[in-house]
C-alpha cells in the first residue's frame, strides 16, 4: 500500500463481503420457494425475499465499487485521498441506511414501510430494484455526492490517468443515472422508459466503464505491461461499450408501448453489445500472456481472467441469446432472463469486485503484495466452486427457460403459467443444489481470509 | 522482494518490447506499415463496420418484404444532395491522403492545411445533410412514418454522427500538427485519424447507392 488513505477501502470491502453472504442466503431461500411455495411463509414471502436478494446485490456491489475507487485512486493520482475521514463517515451512513432499509423490508409490510417513510410526499417506491424508500434514495445520493467529491478532488489535484478518468466517468454516470429513480410518472410507458435509464444504463453502460477501469488497474499492477498499451485497450473497449450500450437500451423497449423503430434500434445495437466484452477477454489474456513478471498474487490474476471470460459469457453470450426482438417476443420475462441475470451479474460485477478485493486486501492487511500460498489455494478453490456453481445455475435456468417458453408460449397448445412451473420444477431443484455449492464456495472464500495468515507471504518464482 | 508499485511503465524501455505491434514506430519510415496507424483503431473500425454491416443487411432484408413501399419513398429523397455529399466525402478522403503524404515528407504545415481542407469538405457534408434532414422534418416525417423512413433516418443519422466524430478527430490531429506534434518518423496519430476517416467515407459509399439509388 503506497498511501495511508487507501486503508479506507478496507471497511468497504468487509461490508461488501458481509452483504454478499446475506444476498446468497436469501437467494437460497428464494430458490427453495420456487419449488416449495410456502417455505418461510408468512415470515418471508417470496416478493420480500426477492427484493432483499436483488437489493443486497446492488448495495454490496456499490460498496465494492466505492472501496475499489478508494483503493485505486490515490495510487493512480499519486496523492492521498482528499478527505479520508469523510470516506469513513460515509461508510457508516451508507451501511446503517442500507441495514435499516433491509430490516424495513423484512419487518414491516411494504405498504407500511412506504407510509412510515413518507412515500406520499415524493413517491418513488414500488418499482423493481428501486424499491428503496425515498429517504434511502436521498441518502444514496448524499453518499454518492460525498464520494464523488472525495474521488474527484483527489483525481483533479493529482496525476490524471486514463484509468482514473474512465473510472470517474463511470462513477459520475452511476450517480447521474440514479437520479432517474426519482422520476416516477403516472404514465406506465414513461415510467418503464426512464426506469431502464437507471437499470440498463447502469449495468450495460456506466458500470462497464467501472469494470473496465478496475480490470485495467489490476492488469497494470499484476502483469507489468506498459500502461500505455493497457490504456489504449481501455479506450477502445469503453468507446464500443457506449456506442452499443446506450442505444442498446432499446432492447427493453420492444413491448412496453414505445414506437416500433425500437425493435430495430434495440436489436441491431444490442446485438453488438457482446463485442466490448469479447474485446475485454482478448485484452485480459493478451496482457497476462505478455506479462513481464509473475505476480505472487496468483489468485488476483485468476479472478481477473475469470472476470473477462465470465462477463463475456454471462453478459455477451447469454444476453445475445434473447436480445433480438423476434426472439425476445417469446423469451421476455422468462427463466432465460433469470439465467442471463445470474451469470452476467456474477461474471461481470461480482467477479470484478472480488478481483479488486483479492488484489488489494493482502496489502490492506499488511502484506507486501500477496497472501500466503495456503490462503491463496483456498481462495482459488472458492473461485472454482462459485464459478462452476453459477455456470450450473445458469444452465439449469436456461433449460427451465427453454422449456417454459416452449410449453407456455411457443407450442401449438400453450399451457398456463403455474402448470408449466410444475413441469419444470426438476430444473429448479437442480438450480437449488447448485446454489448450495455456491454458498459452500462463498464460505471457503471467507475462510481464506482466516487461514494461512501466520504463513510467510507467497513469493514470485523466477519469471 | 516483489515490488507492488511496479508496472507504471518502464521508462527507457521504448514503445516496443512486449507490446511491439501496438506501435510500430521503430520501423524504417520509408516502409509502408500494415495496418497503418494504431492497431487499436482497426479493432474499433472493424467493430464499427460490424454495426453498419448489420444495419445494411437489416435494410436489405426488410426491403425484400416491402419492395413497393421502399421504391415509392426512395423517390422522395434528394439524390442530387446525396451526390454532392458523395463528392464531398471522396474529396475530403483525398485531402486526408495528401495530409498523410505531406507528413511523411516532414511538411507539418502542408499536412495541417490538407487536414483543414478535409474538415471543410466534411463541414459541407454536414451542411447539405442537415438541409436534407430539415426538409424531411418540415414535411412531418419521423421514425414512425414508415419502415423506409425509419431505416433512412436511422442509417443516415448514425452515419451523420460518425462524420461529426471524424471531424472532431481530424480537428484534434490538425491542432496537434500545427504545434508540430508529428514528423516523418512519428506520425501514427495522422494515420490513425486518416484510417478512421476513410472508414466513414467508405460506409457512405455503400449507404449512398443502397438507400438513395438502388431500386
Amino acid at each position: 500500500m503506497k498511501y495511508q488513505s487507501q486503508a479506507v477501502a478496507k471497511p468497504y470491502f468487509i461490508a461488501a463481503i458481509g452483504l454478499f453472504v446475506g444476498q446468497i442466503l436469501f437467494g437460497l431461500v428464494l430458490g427453495l420457494q420456487y419449488v416449495m411455495g410456502d417455505f418461510l411463509f408468512p415470515e418471508i414471502p417470496f416478493n420480500v425475499a426477492r427484493m432483499v436478494h436483488t437489493n443486497l446485490l446492488i448495495v454490496w456491489l456499490l460498496f465494492g465499487f466505492m472501496g475499489s475507487a478508494y483503493y485505486m485512486v490515490p495510487e493512480e493520482a499519486e496523492r492521498d485521498l482528499e478527505n479520508p475521514k469523510l470516506a469513513i463517515i460515509m461508510f457508516w451512513v451508507f451501511l446503517v441506511a442500507g441495514a435499516l432499509t433491509i430490516l424495513g423490508y423484512l419487518l414491516v409490510p411494504y405498504s407500511g414501510l412506504a407510509q412510515m417513510t413518507g412515500n406520499d410526499m415524493l413517491p418513488t417506491m414500488g418499482r423493481e430494484f428501486l424499491e428503496q424508500p425515498t429517504i434511502t434514495k436521498i441518502g444514496i445520493v448524499v453518499v454518492a455526492l460525498a464520494f464523488l467529491y472525495n474521488i474527484g478532488m483527489t483525481i483533479l489535484k493529482g496525476r490524471k490517468t486514463a484509468v482514473s478518468l474512465v473510472l470517474l466517468l463511470g462513477l459520475v454516470g452511476l450517480a447521474v443515472m440514479f437520479l432517474f429513480s426519482f422520476y416516477n410518472p403516472d404514465n406506465l410507458v414513461k415510467d418503464k422508459f426512464y426506469w431502464w435509464w437507471v437499470v440498463h444504463l447502469w449495468v450495460e453502460g456506466v458500470w462497464e466503464l467501472i469494470l473496465g477501469a478496475i480490470l485495467a488497474f489490476v492488469l497494470i499492477k499484476t502483469t507489468g505491461v506498459d500502461r500505455e498499451v493497457i490504456e489504449k485497450w481501455l479506450y477502445v473497449i469503453i468507446a464500443m461499450t457506449l456506442i452499443t450500450g446506450i442505444i442498446g437500451t432499446g432492447h427493453h423497449y420492444y413491448w412496453i408501448g414505445t414506437p416500433r423503430y425500437w425493435q430495430w434500434w434495440g436489436s441491431i445495437f444490442s446485438a453488438m453489445e457482446p463485442i466490448p466484452f469479447f474485446m475485454m477477454t482478448v485484452f485480459a489474456f493478451n496482457m497476462v500472456n505478455r506479462r513481464r513478471r509473475n505476480h505472487p498474487n496468483k489468485a488476483a490474476v485468476l479472478w481477473a481472467l475469470g472476470t473477462a471470460v465470465m462477463a463475456f459469457l454471462g453478459s455477451g453470450v447469454w444476453g445475445f441469446l434473447h436480445t433480438l426482438s423476434p426472439v425476445n417476443f417469446y423469451t421476455h420475462g422468462s427463466q432465460i432472463t433469470a439465467a442471463h441475470g445470474h451469470m452476467a451479474f456474477y461474471g461481470a460485477y461480482v467477479m470484478i469486485v472480488l478481483t479488486m478485493i483479492s488484489y488489494a486486501m493482502p496489502m490492506l492487511r499488511g502484506r507486501d503484495a500477496a497472501n500466503s500460498n495456503r490462503s491463496q489455494v483456498l481462495e482459488m478453490w472458492s473461485f472454482w466452486l462459485m464459478t462452476v456453481a453459477i455456470v450450473f445455475i445458469t444452465l439449469f435456468l436456461t433449460a427451465a427457460g427453454i422449456l417454459q417458453v416452449y410449453l407456455q408460449r411457443y407450442s401449438d397448445d400453450p399451457q398456463p403459467f403455474m402448470i408449466v412451473q410444475e413441469k419444470i420444477s426438476l430444473f429448479y431443484w437442480m438450480r437449488e443444489v447448485a446454489g448450495v455449492v455456491f454458498i459452500v464456495g462463498l464460505l471457503v472464500y471467507i475462510s481464506s481470509f482466516f487461514i494461512g495468515n501466520a504463513d510467510p507471504e507467497n513469493q514470485t518464482e523466477a519469471a | 522482494m516483489f515490488d507492488p508499485a511496479a508496472g507504471q511503465g518502464q521508462p527507457g524501455e521504448g514503445p516496443l518490447g512486449a507490446a511491439g505491434e501496438w506501435r510500430n514506430a521503430a520501423l524504417p519510415e520509408t516502409e509502408n506499415r500494415y495496418p497503418p496507424g494504431d492497431l487499436a483503431i482497426w479493432v474499433f473500425i472493424l467493430a464499427e463496420l460490424a454495426v453498419f454491416g448489420l444495419f445494411f443487411a437489416s435494410y436489405a432484408f426488410t426491403r425484400m418484404q416491402h419492395v413497393a413501399l421502399f421504391n415509392q419513398y426512395q423517390l422522395t429523397l434528394d439524390r442530387t444532395s446525396a451526390l454532392i455529399n458523395t463528392v464531398a466525402l471522396l474529396t475530403s478522403s483525398y485531402f486526408v491522403v495528401r495530409a498523410v503524404q505531406a507528413i511523411k515528407s516532414n511538411d507539418t504545415q502542408l499536412c495541417q492545411r490538407w487536414l483543414w481542407a478535409a474538415i471543410a469538405m466534411a463541414a459541407l457534408f454536414i451542411a447539405v445533410k442537415g438541409h436534407e434532414f430539415a426538409h424531411h422534418f418540415a414535411a412531418g416525417i419521423n421514425l414512425s412514418t414508415n419502415t423506409f423512413y425509419m431505416f433512412y433516418l436511422s442509417l443516415t443519422f448514425f452515419h451523420f454522427m460518425h462524420v461529426v466524430m471524424g471531424m472532431v478527430i481530424l480537428t484534434a490531429i490538425a491542432l496537434k500538427a500545427r504545434k508540430g506534434g508529428y514528423s516523418a518518423s512519428e506520425h501514427t496519430g495522422v494515420e490513425t485519424g486518416a484510417s478512421y476517416w476513410h472508414m466513414v467515407d467508405m460506409v457512405w459509399l455503400i449507404l449512398f447507392p443502397l438507400v438513395y439509388v438502388m431500386r
